[in-house]
């Protein structure tokens, strides 16, 4: 808090002095965090709220954290993919199934793009959806209670990397493998790759009430990488569209193998198509097994399905819905404007940025002006579907965003850029460095029809001496620029967690009014809830202990537990009886081989315990509650396995 | 929120510190006792040696939503028999029939306090305990154990109350 008061203060006075010094100078060379308006820009006061959210991948923590903007003050991080100890997910009962997979409990992932649900061609704020990239996984947060609800498994797909971005009314999410592999899995020589191996393409629907995902069909592709996608919005509904490279088809030395051909692909895939040949029947169920992982809001509890087949399609099958655009140079990221006219090949190693035209395309395809095939999918020819190119504009562009005022922003890796360009005219308008080595960029809304064109934000993937060192690993980073003029202004660094990859950002006013505050504790409808102390009891089975406990301002019921032996399993269901907004109760015994739980008004959690050794062990309320929080605390009787203490537990009998 | 409690709980272990005078130490081995001292004084100036909970105050309304309710003569069974029922759900966590338990029983209330007094409590813990003198008293009388806001409805509210008519 005094920290508070200090860097306030130390804020104002720079504002103070810096407003002094633009009075004394008429020089107006000084441009970016120089300028004296720019702490205002950032400046969230104590108690306001930020006007935009910003969810931001966690890379390589496997989460997503959520970020104010413009002030850059994080808020939460969401667990996902990784276990999280602060939360218990993962290692309650409840939240384990989520981590399931066909090889078993995978407590970790790399989480890369997150992209929030559709309404229209409109960001609508519902859930936020973002891929698992090592063991692909496909998850989706609830934006009403800001937690991880359901993840899919992807098969046949390896490295889940165009993933995992929505269409224009979230029909689907779509998820593309990044490295091709033998489809199915067998065992096979690595050097047999060129022709063996496939890439797919998956898309799983979206049921448009709750949410909840079931692939629809894989598209078996030839075996490039595909590297990153996005939706075709607007005219463009009903495509999809994919960037390739390893085109060569190699498996080894990728580096400068699969960077020999002069032009990779785009792959333009008509999905509402293959949407009806599936619907009509079309397609081939293919043996296959994945874990389906749904969290029910109202049991509290997540369960594990393993499915056992999915319906593949072959692109040759359905003519007319698959073609190859020619991209310079193993492009990166594809993107489209908000019309959906313009779809960006952000060649990486090419001088010049690509730009399709959608329109052209498809009179490209109408006309039948093939310049080839690859494994029988036509390839148009570059110059027919080309809308025009940024003439060397930066090196290495990754990502482009759009404004939705007819200006693209696109980053530039190598000379470390957000580079400001007019879409139609190709001409640069700004360039504004980025400390150092930007690879995404995130505007919000900016990958749907309507963009809030005010910020960008820069991720970077290194960060050098931005900030005060922390040893051999310092913080990754992202940057905020002032994108409402015509030309760019850095406002703000700001820290994030594990490497950013992409971020999705909302206005604030479309997901707080949704944000709830509490579960109901009569809705509660996990099995081993107690709503009331009346409920509460300890129930042996064998070697199997079920403790029904409640928490509530200031007490566990029961705090005396006796009977328990060495060996047993004990259960604790802990349910927090409070019906308030942020009184959520902890809880931890000593030596349990597990995390804490964090239970939430009107919530049920579960974690095990088994006591190695006899003695009376406490356990206590771990989350800062009340006035009486230190007194918030218990003990458990542990007898030797062979003993006769009776099962009692008991609150208060002491009391008068 | 929680860095507010801890700041609370700074305060309230300090002033405890620096009244806690007098002690006296008695033979058992195994226990250890401090004299009583009474509390009740410091906080509620006006009465004696009464204690909160058993002060009786028929016209103050508390603060919070409710500012007046009308009381049939009778009691309106069905009410009585729902509001029970909302009670057994949400406040027996810390309230028990015909004991103090967490906090004080219900039995005979509305003997010493008005209905509007007994609704705010249920409905606006936090703002009665900040705002109302006898609320403030009647949590340090019972610890500090601050009252939790079950986020009743008016109507639940006013059935508890009408249960709370039953008990003698």
């Amino acid at each position: 808090m005094k920290k508070l008061l200090k860097s306030t203060l130390a804020m104002l006075s720079v504002l103070v002095a810096l407003t002094s010094c633009n009075n004394s100078t008429t020089s107006d060379s000084k441009s970016g965090a120089l300028a004296g308006n720019v702490a205002e820009k950032v400046y969230v006061a104590p108690g306001e709220h930020d006007e935009f959210y910003a969810f931001i991948s966690g890379g390589f923590s496997g989460q997503l954290s959520v970020y104010g903007l413009p002030s850059g003050r994080l808020f939460k991080v969401i667990p996902v993919f990784s276990q999280d100890a602060e939360k218990a997910y993962g290692y309650n009962e409840e939240t384990k199934p989520m981590l399931n997979t066909s090889h078993g409990f995978v407590p970790w992932d790399d989480s890369h793009h997150p992209d929030i649900s559709q309404t229209a061609g409109e960001i609508d704020g519902r859930w936020v959806f973002i891929n698992g990239n090592n063991t692909p996984r496909i998850a989706k947060i609830d934006l009403s209670t800001f937690e991880t609800t359901e993840i899919i498994e992807i098969p046949n797909s390896a490295g889940n990397h165009s993933s995992s971005f929505v269409t224009e009314n979230t029909e689907y999410v779509v998820a593309g493998t990044r490295f091709s592999v033998p489809i199915p899995q067998r065992d096979m020589p690595i050097k047999d790759y060129k022709g063996n191996f496939k890439g797919s393409l998956t898309f799983i629907s979206v049921e448009p009430e709750h949410g909840h995902m079931d692939i629809k069909f894989q598209l078996i592709m030839p075996g490039f990488d595909y590297d990153l996608s996005h939706p075709g919005r607007g005219k463009s509904h009903g495509w999809f569209f994919f960037t390739t490279y390893n085109t060569e088809e190699a498996s080894t030395l990728m580096e400068v193998n699969a960077s020999q051909n002069d032009k990779d692909f785009i792959a333009a895939v008509n999905w509402k198509k293959i949407e009806e040949y599936v619907n009509n029947g079309g397609g081939t169920m293919m043996a296959a097994n994945y874990a389906h992982n749904v969290y029910d809001e109202s049991t509290h509890s997540a369960t594990s399905t393993m499915k056992k087949e999915v319906l593949t399609v072959n692109p040759l099958d359905v003519p007319g819905a698959v073609y190859f655009l020619p991209t310079p140079k193993s492009p990166h990221g594809c993107d489209v404007d908000p019309t959906g006219e313009y779809i960006v090949g952000n060649g990486k190693l090419s001088a010049n940025l690509t730009v399709h035209s959608f329109t052209k395309m498809l009179d490209a395809i109408e006309n039948e002006k093939f310049a080839g095939d690859a494994y029988g999918i036509p390839i148009l020819n570059f110059e027919d579907v080309l809308a025009g190119s940024v003439e060397q504009p930066g090196l290495g562009p990754l990502h482009t965003e759009f404004d939705g005022k007819g200006n693209a922003y696109t980053t530039f890796f190598i000379s470390s850029e957000v580079v400001k360009w007019k879409l139609g005219t190709w001409e640069v308008v700004d360039r504004q460095p980025c400390y150092y080595s930007v690879g995404h960029l995130m505007i919000p809304g900016g990958n749907s029809r309507k963009p809030f064109g005010k910020y960008v934000v820069a991720m970077n993937k290194i960060t050098k001496d931005r900030y005060l060192p922390t040893g051999p690993e310092v913080t990754q980073s992202a940057q905020l620029y002032d994108i409402s003029g015509e030309k760019m202004q850095l406002l703000l660094d700001f820290p994030t967690v594990g490497e950013p990859h992409y971020a999705a950002g909302a206005p604030a006013d479309l997901i707080k009014p949704r944000s709830k505050k509490l579960f109901n504790l009569e809705d509660n409808k996990h099995p081993y809830a107690a709503k009331s102390e009346a409920e509460t009891k300890v129930v042996r089975d064998g070697k199997t202990v079920h403790v029904y406990m409640t928490t509530i301002r200031s007490h566990f019921s029961p705090d005396n537990i006796e009977g328990i032996k060495v060996g047993d399993k004990v259960y604790f269901h802990i349910t927090n009886l409070e019906q308030d907004y942020d009184v959520p109760h902890g809880v931890s015994m000593i030596g349990a081989n597990t995390s804490e739980l964090l239970i939430m008004p009107g919530q049920t959690e579960t974690f095990v315990w088994e006591p190695k050794q006899e003695g009376v062990w406490p356990f206590y309320c771990t989350d800062f509650c009340s006035a009486l929080h230190q007194e918030m605390q218990g003990y458990v009787r542990v007898s030797a396995a062979n003993a006769n203490t009776p099962l009692r537990w008991s609150l208060g009998e002491d009391i008068e | 929120m929680k860095s507010t409690l801890k700041f609370v709980t700074l305060v309230i272990t300090l002033l405890a510190l620096s009244c806690g005078g007098g002690e006296e130490k008695k033979d058992e081995k195994t226990k250890v006792q401090l004299k009583r001292q009474p509390t009740t004084k410091k906080v509620e100036s006006k009465s004696t040696d009464t204690k909160p909970s058993e002060t009786i105050d028929l016209t103050n309304k508390g603060v919070g939503p409710i500012t007046s309710i009308d009381i049939s003569a009778s009691v309106d069974q069905a009410m009585a028999t729902k509001g029970k029922d909302v009670f057994n759900k949400m406040c027996t966590a810390c309230h028990r029939i015909g004991k103090k338990f967490i906090g004080p029983a219900p039995n005979g209330i509305l003997k010493r306090r008005t209905p509007e007094w007994v609704m705010n409590m249920i409905l606006d813990p936090e703002g009665m305990t900040q705002k109302d003198p006898l609320a403030k008293a009647l949590l340090m009388e019972f610890n500090g154990s601050p009252m939790a806001n079950q986020n009743l409805t008016e109507e639940e509210a006013r059935a508890v109350l009408e249960y709370f008519r039953t008990l003698n």
